[in-house]
């Protein structure tokens, strides 16, 4: 088997893997710095290379809606959004999430106005954070297209029927050229099959969908989402052994780099943690003991590898690229303090807001983090948020 | 295009595929109309309901009164919902996997003419193949009377009051045929509960067309509109009788009035039998009382002369 290999940007990569999942219906409108996307996928369309429908909707609104509309008929849907465009989705997330279509959304990460920034940080996934989709982020381009891929498995599983996002940071992935990979076409078929859903809009079955809920039921049908979420979990890892078969590629719910005899360790999401994976490696030739943990699932948390691997170490930093305003940390703090707490585990912690509306975020700034965790004595750690880099 | 139209009652199927049984108000004319709506399109159909009065009381759970495939999502995106469906079945005929139905989006007033527009005219521009009826009972009545861009002039909502300095809603009714018509789509028709052969007729029609068509029908609300739940039917025709409503359509561009109106009765008489209405009969709200009137006699104008102007076409 011949191994194709091309040069794609992270939004070009999600349009390969769209075209080659079989997908029924895109709905999309086109917002920086996602529209290669749709650009691409528009490109398909006229030449012939993509046989499902591709609506050009008016708003992001409407772009989920039409999705949701579409999936369940039984097809196969995908769209693809960022920042301002997630957040005119909002209501509809929670619709789509609760209507258990397994829709896949490529966001691509960026900052939410106001100020207007078009470049990258996680505000805009963290803002709809609690709408019932598995989050994915990825790390780079080979596994932006790996992950859509392997999301369609895993949204459309019988016990999950959960839509997805697969979060790609905004230019850092989005426009960044890599090299690619690419699973043949009829691998990629028969690896996702075309599951058919028991519950779809059908005349020769007809079901009610998006009923009105008393308060003696609506709570049931949110808790048969929690039980979905929890099913995704355990779900995750038996997918990816499928993926990696078709693949040879295997990315987990932590990407752990180094962590094993680490004593200090940056726990870190998106395009960034290759960025501290770089000054980790510079680091240990040095003799240093450091290592990056990669939050790759972070809906549902990992909690059980997040223990695992924090276990015995001196101290980690936690990077958040998004604020949670007023509350006591951003959002992948709180996350992990949270499991710590719950399971009497005290790993000495400091956490950072960091790269907010595209602020970069270098070799030597992971590097920064590092020696600050070394440096310190972990008892006097402080326990305050560190906006690092910004000018006070 | 080709339709097979309806003469007489017993034509009509005695399969429904709205269920009695369900929570809609008696005296509703929503309910009067979708029936009339569903007796008129295939039994193999899927309809999308925006959230309102027809969505909350059809289908509450674990009830339903739906026999055919049937789902709400939110407020403002029946038109977007109802697009999706009708893509995703179009892909899945084509590639073998399934098979295209005909699709029916529902909202009210405040879904149509308010909060759902831009999903509206996003479908009527794209061309999806698919009838949005707007029930129209001229106010957010679902919430409770809240004027919308569909109630008429001069009439008391919960939100426009009449009073000392007001005389009800100061602001005219939208023309929302106006926009759906300008989207150039081959099929738009207004309609009424009380002329069931002309409505269920301009349902086949619609539905006869491979793009998007479009019903503005009116269905008096006895809640909103303050009358006698008796009177439903009685008040949809004499809406027509008056000229308030007219009865047209406009196929390809070229209008149509089906139910001509050549000797109006008089409007006092459908304003005077309604709660919402007849304050503007007293002295103190002549001015506004005249302005409903031109504003009914410009609209009946209006339709007259478009389909003077589009008949040679």
């Amino acid at each position: 088997m011949m191994v194709q290999k091309l040069a794609l940007s992270g939004d070009e990569a999600v349009a390969y893997a769209v075209k080659q999942c079989d997908v029924d219906l895109v709905a999309a409108y086109p917002i920086t710095p996602q529209t290669i996307i749709v650009e691409k996928i528009s490109e398909f369309v006229a030449n012939g290379e993509f046989e499902g429908e591709f609506v050009p909707v008016e708003s992001e609104h409407s772009a989920l809606s039409t999705c949701v509309g579409g999936s369940l008929t039984g097809a196969r849907v995908f769209t693809a959004t960022a920042s301002q465009g997630l957040a005119l989705m909002h209501e509809i997330l929670y619709a789509a999430s609760g209507l258990r279509t397994p829709i896949v959304m490529a966001i691509v990460n960026r900052a939410l106005n106001s100020p207007l920034s078009i470049h990258n940080d996680h505000a805009d996934m963290m803002g709809s954070r609690d709408c019932g989709w598995i989050q994915i982020y990825v790390e780079n381009v080979q596994e932006a297209y790996d992950r859509i891929i392997f999301s369609f498995k895993l949204a459309e599983r019988d016990d999950v029927l959960l839509p997805v996002t697969v979060n790609l940071d905004a230019f850092f992935l989005s426009h960044n050229v890599e090299s690619v990979e690419l699973i043949e076409d009829e691998v990629v078929k028969k690896f996702l099959g075309r599951p058919k859903r028991k519950y779809r809009l059908d005349p020769d079955e007809p079901y009610s969908f998006g009923a009105m809920a008393y308060p003696w039921n609506c709570f049931e049908f949110k808790y048969q989402q929690v039980v979905a979420m929890k099913n995704a979990y355990r779900a995750f890892d038996e997918v990816e052994d499928g993926f990696s078969r078709i693949s040879g590629r295997k990315y987990g719910k932590l990407g752990k780099y180094w962590t094993d005899d680490a004593d200090y360790l940056i726990f870190i999401m998106g395009s960034s943690a290759g960025t501290a994976k770089h000054a980790a490696r510079l680091m240990r030739q040095e003799g240093l003991k450091v290592g990056v943990v990669s939050v790759k699932l972070y809906r549902p948390f990992p909690e059980k590898e997040v223990l695992e691997v924090l276990e015995g170490k001196k101290g980690i930093a936690v990077m958040d690229r998004s604020i949670s305003f007023g509350a006591p940390t951003p959002p992948l703090a709180s996350d992990i303090r949270s499991v710590m707490f719950a399971n009497d585990m005290k790993v000495p912690m400091m956490n950072f807001v960091y790269g907010m509306g595209g602020r970069d975020f270098s070799v030597q700034d992971a590097r920064n983090i590092f020696e600050m965790l070394m440096k310190k004595d972990p008892s006097e750690y402080p326990k305050e948020t560190i906006y690092y880099g910004v000018k006070a | 295009m080709s339709y097979k139209p309806i003469r007489t009652l017993f034509e009509l199927p005695t399969e429904e595929n709205l269920a009695p049984g369900h929570r809609m108000c008696s005296g509703c004319g929503v309910t009067v109309g979708v029936r009339q709506i569903l007796l008129a399109a295939p039994k193999d159909v899927i309809v999308v309901t925006a959230t309102g009065c027809l969505e909350v009381s059809t289908v509450a759970y674990p009830y339903t009164a739906w026999r055919c495939p049937w789902v709400h999502v939110a407020f403002e995106n029946a038109a977007a919902v109802a697009s999706g469906i009708e893509a995703a079945l179009k892909a899945l005929e084509r590639k073998g996997y399934g098979k295209r139905y005909p699709v029916i989006a529902f909202g009210g007033d405040g879904g149509t003419y308010d909060i759902g527009i831009q999903a509206l005219s996003g479908a009527l521009e794209r061309g999806h193949r698919l009838l949005y009826v707007c029930y129209d009972n001229e106010a957010y009545m679902n919430t409770g009377i809240q004027r919308s861009g569909g109630t008429p002039y001069g009439t008391w909502t919960t939100t426009t009051p009449f009073g000392k300095v007001r005389p009800g809603k100061t602001e005219v009714k939208k023309n929302l045929m106006g926009i759906v018509v300008a989207h150039g789509i081959p099929y738009a028709a207004t309609a009424s509960i009380s002329h069931w052969k002309d409505l269920m007729n301009k349902v086949r029609k619609a539905l006869s067309y491979d793009g998007p068509s479009f019903i503005h029908l009116l269905t008096p609300c006895n809640r909103g509109w303050r009358f006698d739940p008796a009177q439903t039917t009685r008040i949809a025709k004499l809406a027509v009788e008056t000229r308030y409503f007219p009865l047209y359509e406009v196929e390809n561009g070229v209008y149509r009035i089906t139910v001509p109106v050549p000797r109006p009765k008089p409007i006092e008489e459908f304003i005077k039998v309604q709660g919402r209405l007849k304050h503007l009969l007293r002295p103190e709200y002549a001015d506004a009382l005249a302005m409903f009137k031109k504003q009914v006699e410009d609209h009946y104008s209006y339709i007259e002369m478009m389909t003077k102007a589009t008949s040679s076409k």
